[in-house]
């Protein structure tokens, strides 16, 4: 084989380089990173649980939105029965008032970037 | 079992003619319904309406004008051509261009007329919407999904009052010397975005809990009255009874749910 040393020597630098995102996380111990959520909340209990909030809110988020805007219809009745205004600002960041510790957390990690807070207005970040 | 080729043939026969029946009654069963959903009367037994005394409207008040912007988180972007309009003055001549003449009077001539969406039973603009962002609610709201809306104006061009406007700039930005468009938000309801149409809401929102819009709250003449003219003993229809009241365009048939006592 003519030239093998060099041919090796770039293959190795190739995969060092395509490799880099991998091999640069477990280095820096960023690897087993997991997004760290803050909950400072008033009341105790969310709409639903926490396991269905956590896969299902920009599911039940949608609901609620064509529920309002469409239907006219601006009560939930959540799992334990007590009703709640559907309302993005005025209901959940009320309770979830830190959105930079909490819905960013996530939103972050998992590089999603949805719309809401285009329109829809921001409370005041309460510091922990 | 054994079937020959004339039983065969017959029941295929008669297999293709109830497929070809099967569009023709789907047609026939349905009527007129499809039509029925756009305008024509209230279903859900309400109309809201608004009656606008322009004899108690004060010059150079704007009350009710302040109030809705204020509550609706609506931009001032110091700029006509960006200019964003839920309530707004337009000088008589051009709120009621059918009624104009030399000789107005009684102090109409050239005088500011408050104007907002008037909520059609007919609205042209719920027609050419391509993705049913804007529609009319049952009890004759017509309403805007800005989630929905995807910008494209056609509703713009099809509402013959102006009464929509386009959101060219971010409306939470601010101007070069540093003011923000939006003066104080209110946190209770959204801003827009750029490239979202808006326009009244006859503060839906509002009335779902059980108050009255807020330029009829504001104004301190009494001079809005809004109701159910379904409801025979509401105060809109007392006042479209005993007051002789008009309506913008009302030649174009999109047949407006704003009166306007002159």
């Amino acid at each position: 084989m003519y030239n093998g040393g060099k041919i090796f020597a770039g293959l190795i630098v190739f995969i060092c380089l395509i490799t880099f995102p991998v091999w640069y996380n477990v280095v820096r111990g960023k690897a087993a990173y997991r997004p760290e959520l803050k909950i400072v909340t008033e009341e105790k209990e969310c709409v639903e649980s926490s396991e269905y909030m956590r896969n299902e809110h920009m599911h039940l988020l949608d609901d609620w939105r064509n529920s309002v805007v469409r239907e006219n219809k601006r009560t939930y009745t959540a799992y334990d029965g007590k009703e709640h205004e559907m309302s993005l600002s005025n209901t959940c960041l009320k309770c979830h008032s830190n959105k930079a510790d909490f819905c960013d957390q996530c939103h972050n990690y998992l590089e999603v970037t949805p719309t809401c807070w285009d329109c829809h207005v921001i409370p005041e970040e309460k510091k922990l | 079992m054994k079937i020959d080729r004339r039983d065969f043939l017959k029941i295929g026969g008669l297999g293709a003619l109830g497929i070809a029946a099967k569009p023709v009654i789907n047609v026939l069963s349905k009527g007129e319904s499809a039509e029925a959903s756009h305008g024509g009367g209230a279903v859900g037994g309400k109309r809201l309406a608004m009656v606008v005394d322009l004899k108690k409207c004060k010059e150079g008040c704007t009350d009710c004008i302040d109030a809705c912007h204020k509550a609706h988180n609506v931009p001032d972007f110091h700029n006509p051509k960006d200019e964003v309009k839920w309530l707004w003055n337009e000088p008589y001549e051009k709120a009621f261009p059918e009624q104009e003449h030399e000789w107005v009077g009684g102090g109409m001539k050239g005088g500011p007329v408050m104007v907002l969406c008037n909520h059609c039973d007919n609205p042209p603009c719920v027609r050419v919407c391509p993705t049913k962002a804007t529609f009319r609610r049952e009890d004759g709201i017509v309403m805007m999904d800005y989630h929905r809306c995807i910008g494209c104006r056609f509703c713009m061009a099809a509402c013959p009052y102006g009464s929509r406007s386009f959101n060219w700039r971010n409306p939470r930005g601010c101007d070069a010397s540093g003011n923000t468009f939006i003066e104080k938000q209110n946190p209770g309801f959204p801003t827009r975005t750029t490239g979202v149409v808006e326009k009244c809401n006859f503060c839906a929102e509002r009335l779902a809990k059980g108050l009255i819009p807020a330029c009829a709250e504001a104004c301190k003449e009494n001079a809005i009255v809004f109701g159910d003219l379904e409801e025979a003993d509401s105060e809109v229809r007392e006042v479209l009874h005993s007051n002789y009241t008009i309506r913008r365009k009302p030649g174009l048939g999109t047949r407006p749910q704003i009166y306007y006592i002159v």
